[in-house]
């Protein structure tokens, strides 16, 4: 206890090379975007005078009048509730199916978690490539052409180039979200699997001798038991639709009337390909409060948890 | 004994329609990639290739080859130094707990979770004043940065099992915080290595907002951002591009088949369980 402080100061100054880069590059320039997005930077002429003049909220302001805008929060909404809903759905059968211990388990479970492993960049590439639809009817590409195939042209449509929509769910956002969910539906299988094999046998055995059903056994107990990692897995996933940027800009990019646009890519073309600073950094400012209502809350309460 | 063979039946039926859905991309790749010039068409899209050519693969290995070197010099750097100060931070965290240290390891946390946005366009005007815009240097720093949080959440959850009375055991030997470092805790580390190497390693490869916005000459820019590149001019050269889409993705896939168990981990280590 002699070396209390000598430690101290030692434990600080192992840690001083991190918490300075975190507060420039984290805490730093979230200010900075956060400066940007309250002042008037919208051409590069503005950028290069570098005089700030406070606008206030005009460029929230604007944002939420932008049509473009509103399609993208639409668009994020849909996309992470139908993300999210078939991630976590597909995962949980698969982790039921796979826990079961089949033959040839490992080798499916590889299989469903092999896409985790790969670049939004790729799967962006090759799933255009599959969904692009050619012209309708005489001309099909891609999935439309195998349905033509297999007779099943019944099923042939526009897919991402689709400008339909429902109650503001745009449908061209289907095979975009079928990709997101072959992506990420691994990540919640591994971490159900996880947490089943931490389930004593004997809870499982003793419900089926009192005669509970599958379901039964699913529903009051299994899931139950799982909560806390669903929660988990349902807050790792949902900002992925916030950072989906690589995997849209790949596949669709904004799609037409931006049935396919999101908040990431209409920040990534304000700020770096028409210059509008401000409203590329009010974009970001509106995205980072989506993601911190939902982590900040989780981060306390598990921190909180922790010291219990 | 009838219902379980059903189950089983209906479970196999799922797993393979599923597999199908899951390796589908995979055989569009495949098949793609090794047709000839005048094989490959949107039309015979579905089909094998009558004949194996590699001549896809060569073009686009042509063109992306310094591409790969670029991320082979961002990735190897960045990985390695986001490792070393991952160990360093974790172990203060989880074993030389001070006053405030939960709440310094809940900012650092916090990091991990922003969407990279909200920190972008300051971080390219940085990137310009220190002149390291447009440069792998840049970005290995951009990544070691930001690879922060994570790497020092794998090693801190790591480090928490080892028994305390194992440094005080060690302290009474004479060892201080660095010797205790060195002597214990390095040496067993090598599992939490693995898990953040590999993750740093295949996350940086896949990695595309920064590399697109940090790089703009295509000499300096990763692998990820010259097949955007290559996908995305008109050519109707499918097989070069699904070759790309492979070369792409080669590294990390076998990373992936080799070290998949460390790969689990580290992607379970995300869910920030304590």
């Amino acid at each position: 206890m002699k070396h209390k402080t000598r430690e101290k100061l030692l434990s600080l100054s192992i840690l001083s090379p991190s918490i300075i880069a975190i507060t420039i590059f984290v805490y730093g320039f979230i200010f900075r975007t956060l400066q940007i997005s309250f002042i008037d930077w919208n051409s590069f002429s503005k950028l290069l005078t570098g005089k700030i003049d406070f606008v206030g909220l005009k460029n929230y302001i604007d944002l939420f009048q932008d049509t473009r805008f509103q399609t993208d929060l639409w668009n994020t909404l849909y996309f992470t509730l139908f993300f999210i809903l078939g991630s976590i759905f597909l995962g949980i059968l698969l982790s039921l199916i796979l826990n079961e211990k089949p033959k040839g388990s490992i080798i499916f479970q590889n299989i469903f978690l092999f896409p985790m492993a790969i670049s939004f960049v790729v799967t962006g590439t090759v799933w255009r490539w599959i969904f692009s639809p050619g012209t309708l009817p005489d001309n099909p590409y891609g999935i439309n052409l195998l349905f033509k195939k297999l007779g099943m042209d019944l099923f042939q449509w526009k897919w991402f180039t689709s400008t339909s929509s429902v109650l503001y769910f745009n449908i061209a956002l289907i095979p975009v979200i079928i990709a997101a969910i072959w992506q990420f539906s691994g990540y919640t299988m591994a971490m159900w699997l996880a947490g089943l094999r931490g389930i004593p046998e004997q809870i499982i055995e003793a419900a089926r001798i009192d005669g509970a059903s599958k379901w039964q056994i699913f529903s009051k107990i299994l899931f139950p038991m799982q909560k806390p990692i669903t929660l988990s897995a349902v807050i790792i996933l949902a900002p992925v639709s916030l950072k989906a940027f690589a995997l849209i800009y790949n596949m669709t990019g904004s799609g037409p009337n931006n049935v396919t646009d999101i908040p990431a890519i209409y920040m990534f073309e304000a700020t770096f390909r028409s210059n509008r600073y401000s409203t590329g950094s009010s974009i970001a400012i509106v995205l980072l409060m989506m993601v911190g209502l939902l982590i900040i809350p989780y981060l306390i309460n598990n921190l909180k948890r922790r010291d219990d | 004994m009838k219902i379980k063979q059903e189950n089983t039946k209906k479970n196999y039926l799922i797993l393979i329609i599923m597999t199908l859905f899951f390796l589908l991309p995979m055989y569009v790749l495949l098949s793609t990639s090794f047709k000839s010039f005048d094989n490959v068409s949107v039309t015979n899209m579905w089909n094998l290739p009558q004949n194996l050519s590699t001549a896809g693969f060569i073009t686009a290995l042509k063109k992306l080859a310094p591409n790969i070197l670029n991320s082979l010099y961002l990735v190897i750097p960045a990985t390695i130094i986001s490792a070393i100060l991952g160990s360093l931070n974790g172990y203060i965290l989880s074993k030389w707990k001070f006053k405030s240290s939960e709440l310094i390891f809940g900012l650092l946390l916090f990091g991990m979770f922003i969407p990279y946005q909200s920190i972008l366009l300051p971080l390219v005007k940085f990137l310009q004043n220190i002149g390291l815009y447009g440069s792998i240097p840049g970005l290995i720093l951009v990544h070691v940065v930001y690879g922060i949080p994570i790497t020092t959440l794998i090693f801190r959850n790591y480090y928490s099992e080892i028994p305390t009375a194992l440094i005080e055991a060690a302290r009474v030997d004479g060892a201080n915080l660095i010797g205790v470092y060195r002597h214990i805790f390095l040496p067993i580390s090598i599992p939490a290595f693995v898990v953040v190497i590999i993750w740093q390693f295949t996350n940086i490869w896949n990695e595309f907002l920064f590399a697109v916005t940090v790089t703009s000459r295509p000499a300096q820019q990763p692998i990820t951002v010259a097949l955007t590149n290559l996908a995305g001019s008109q050519v109707t050269e499918w097989n070069v591009q699904m070759s790309g889409a492979i070369i792409t993705a080669l590294p990390t896939l076998l990373i992936y088949i080799i070290f998949g168990r460390y790969f689990i981990k580290g992607l379970l280590a995300g869910s920030v369980k304590g």
